[in-house]
């Protein structure tokens, strides 16, 4: 049947393990024959990572929703004047790590708007916050985009910043921000944003000082496939320079509440697509995540057997999405996550950030 | 890949009961992808996908049988329940019509007293309102025949001449008497479930077939259940197509159960598609399911989508609320590489 959806040439290469060209990404996204890309996607996962599937135990925080960048695909964001903006102190987000301290939490994910106001100390104190509080948490925190605007505000290299957010308590980036790279889309719908090149430049000096990162692309509003096939390409050369990135996450573009709202919501093959294409093309990335905040639960599972091997994490108080019309559950206990993963016939890791495992179920 | 039952399945040769079981314990689901694509290709060469334009009526919610897998019943001295009036009924069929909408899909509960003179004064309402009238499930026309005293076929023929069209293959849960006893020990046995169908076929009643799972059966009632079905349409070839959907908890007296996963959804609805091989149709569930996974079980040997359903009350009450307009379902088809076309009951083209 792979020959019969013209795609045998791409499963002689993936099979022998040779890189796939940007002509052979655009014929993956072409193909409408999802069970055959999901085949082609899960020969890669099980040769990387067998049926080890990994989440995590972790804890949103997001400290603002005032943003000078205003993007079009984006629902959270709102100005500094408007009735829904909010800012979380630092005690603020102190007390929010403090009131699950009961529970084991292993990262805390925390990013937020590009916010005209706040000075760059306050984010020093923020992870500084989190630590003192909870020690042995790992903070996964502030995107690409977040932090060239810390070297900004603190007058510093982006080197520099990051040293200084890697004292205060800062242990990985976030994958958010990278959107689409093509400057076509930037200029559309999020002009006022970090460049594609500005963000791998970022991502590539955290890599440098030993930072590892994730990778995002947000797919379905006005992104052709070539230009996907481009972004895949511009992730995959970086990270063949540092191998700093961990995992790639594609996300599904939600149009309620956007300035977008006209267009559809992704379908359930078009999730499949995206991570199973990217299975295939990234053959750096250790890992592919399936982020049911974006695709709901079933979709996640069913993900499994479509090139993923990461469900994301428990996730409380998911806002960014959420704003934007998501459907999709707040939280999902552990043990929803162990049988869902069982039940797909893959082995549940429970994982840190940088994925070591915890316990294996 | 375990190649006797690919090989056998890819040469268009039927399966037995231990190979479904074999493929339904696997968790290869894009073996089970392949295999049900190529059983749904060879059966429907042309790339399309219909869906119906129709209306859930349920005449009444006052139900007898007190299944445990069922939210929306009311028992008979439960002042909520109520009956539906004749003008009620005239409403929602003059509202379907003007949405496009062909057909009603009329079910409701065993009603204690209503005598059978007024299902058929029902029917003939209804269809003196010119709409077809795709109504009562086996356990329905069984339990007509109890509280009238008359034998199926003559309930049967007595309904049809009234001017029902065509029967819903809703009640048959899990075909496997065990299992009826432990859920619904008052509603009609599977065996009787098949007689009616039988029966009903053999009128020239056209029906569907469905199945409920994933509550107390085990993986071999599912299979006994798939045998049934094919055993009857051997005989009648009166099936139309085939519906098996998991059981929603919420609300139910099994609301202890784990819901069934999306996984498990799309492998039952595979070997449903494998093993089903003289069913023409496969309906995807996206009432209970939802738009992606729905579009996704095309890919898993559906090749319908079932209904608009403009009113739909019974899975509702289990807490699940999806609802899909008809441009929602053409968009959805047409995403999966497919051309939607509305049908009839009967899966003429309209």
């Amino acid at each position: 049947m792979i020959e019969q959806a013209g795609l045998g040439g791409i499963l002689q290469k993936i099979k022998s393990q040779e890189r796939l060209t940007a002509d052979d990404g655009l014929r993956l996204y072409q193909s409408s024959d999802i069970v055959s890309l999901g085949y082609l996607a899960n020969i890669v996962r099980e040769r990387i990572n067998g049926d080890n599937t990994y989440f995590i135990y972790n804890q949103h925080v997001n400290y603002s929703n005032i943003c000078t960048n205003l993007c079009k695909f984006c629902a959270f964001g709102k100005a500094a004047d408007s009735d829904f903006a909010y800012e979380m102190s630092v005690e603020d987000i102190r007390r929010k790590v403090e009131e699950r301290l009961a529970e084991p939490i292993r990262e805390i994910h925390m990013v937020g708007g590009i916010h005209p106001e706040l000075p760059y100390s306050y984010y020093i104190e923020a992870l500084q916050a989190i630590k003192s509080v909870r020690p042995d948490v790992h903070i996964q925190a502030f995107t690409c985009v977040e932090i060239a605007h810390l070297a900004e505000i603190s007058k510093q290299s982006v080197e520099e910043t990051l040293q200084e957010l890697a004292a205060a308590g800062l242990g990985s980036i976030p994958g958010g921000g990278a959107e689409v790279f093509s400057p076509r889309i930037r200029e559309k719908t999020c002009e006022k944003k970090l460049s594609g090149e500005g963000w791998i430049e970022v991502a590539k000096t955290a890599h440098r000082l030993g930072i590892k990162s994730n990778a995002t692309m947000l797919y379905g509003h006005i992104e052709t496939l070539e230009e996907r096939v481009e972004h895949l390409s511009m992730l995959r050369d970086a990270q063949d320079e540092t191998g700093g990135f961990m995992t790639f996450i594609p996300l599904a573009f939600h149009p309620k509440n956007t300035e977008l709202a006209n267009l559809s919501r992704s379908s359930g093959i078009e999730d499949l697509k995206n991570i199973a294409v990217a299975r295939c093309f990234l053959d750096n990335f250790p890992h592919i995540k399936a982020y049911w905040v974006m695709i709901g639960v079933k979709l996640a599972q069913i993900a499994l057997s479509f090139g993923a091997d990461d469900m994301d994490g428990t996730v409380k108080e998911e806002i960014i999405t959420h704003m934007a019309g998501a459907e999709t559950e707040q939280a999902v206990a552990s043990s929803h996550f162990i049988s869902l993963i069982k039940e797909a016939g893959r082995r549940p890791v429970e994982r840190d950030t940088l994925y070591n495992t915890i316990t294996e179920y | 890949m375990t190649s006797i039952i690919d090989d056998k399945v890819l040469a268009g040769e039927r399966i037995d009961g231990a190979e479904a079981l074999e493929l339904l314990k696997s968790n290869d689901l894009l073996r089970l992808g392949f295999l049900a694509s190529a059983v749904r290709k060879r059966l429907h060469p042309e790339p399309l996908v219909t869906y119906v334009i129709d209306r859930n009526i349920n005449y009444t919610d006052v139900c007898i049988s007190a299944c445990k897998f069922c939210a929306f019943y009311k028992a008979p001295e439960d002042s909520d329940g109520s009956v539906l009036s004749f003008d009620e009924l005239r409403q929602k069929i003059e509202e379907t019509k003007d949405l496009g909408g062909t057909q009603i899909l009329l079910q409701g509960g065993l009603h204690p007293d209503l005598p059978f003179s007024f299902y058929e004064e029902m029917v003939s309402f209804m269809k003196g309102l010119d709409i077809h009238i795709h109504g009562f499930s086996p356990p329905e026309i069984w339990h007509f025949s109890e509280i009238a005293g008359l034998p199926v076929p003559e309930v049967m023929a007595r309904l049809k001449k009234a001017g029902l069209d065509s029967i819903p293959g809703g009640g048959a849960e899990i075909l496997n008497e065990e299992c009826r006893a432990q859920t619904s020990p008052r509603k009609c046995g599977a065996s009787q479930w098949i007689e009616v169908m039988d029966e009903a076929h053999k009128q020239g009643l056209r029906t569907s077939a469905t199945m409920m799972f994933g509550h107390v059966e085990s993986l071999e009632d599912r299979i006994e259940h798939l045998q049934r079905i094919r055993d009857l349409q051997d005989r009648t070839g009166g099936f139309t197509a085939f519906i098996p959907w998991p059981f929603q908890p919420d609300n139910t007296v099994l609301a202890h159960l784990p819901k069934t996963s999306a996984f498990t959804y799309l492998k039952m609805l595979a070997v449903s598609r494998i093993f089903l091989d003289n069913v023409d149709n496969i309906q995807a569930s996206w009432v209970t399911q939802g738009p992606k996974v729905a579009q996704l079980s095309l890919s898993f040997g559906a090749n319908d989508f079932g209904s608009t359903m403009i009113e739909e009350n019974v899975v509702a009450a289990a807490g699940v609320s999806f609802r899909l307009s008809e441009s929602e379902i053409k968009t959805l088809v047409e995403g999966a590489g497919y051309l939607p076309r509305q049908r009839l009951m009967d899966y003429t083209l309209v």
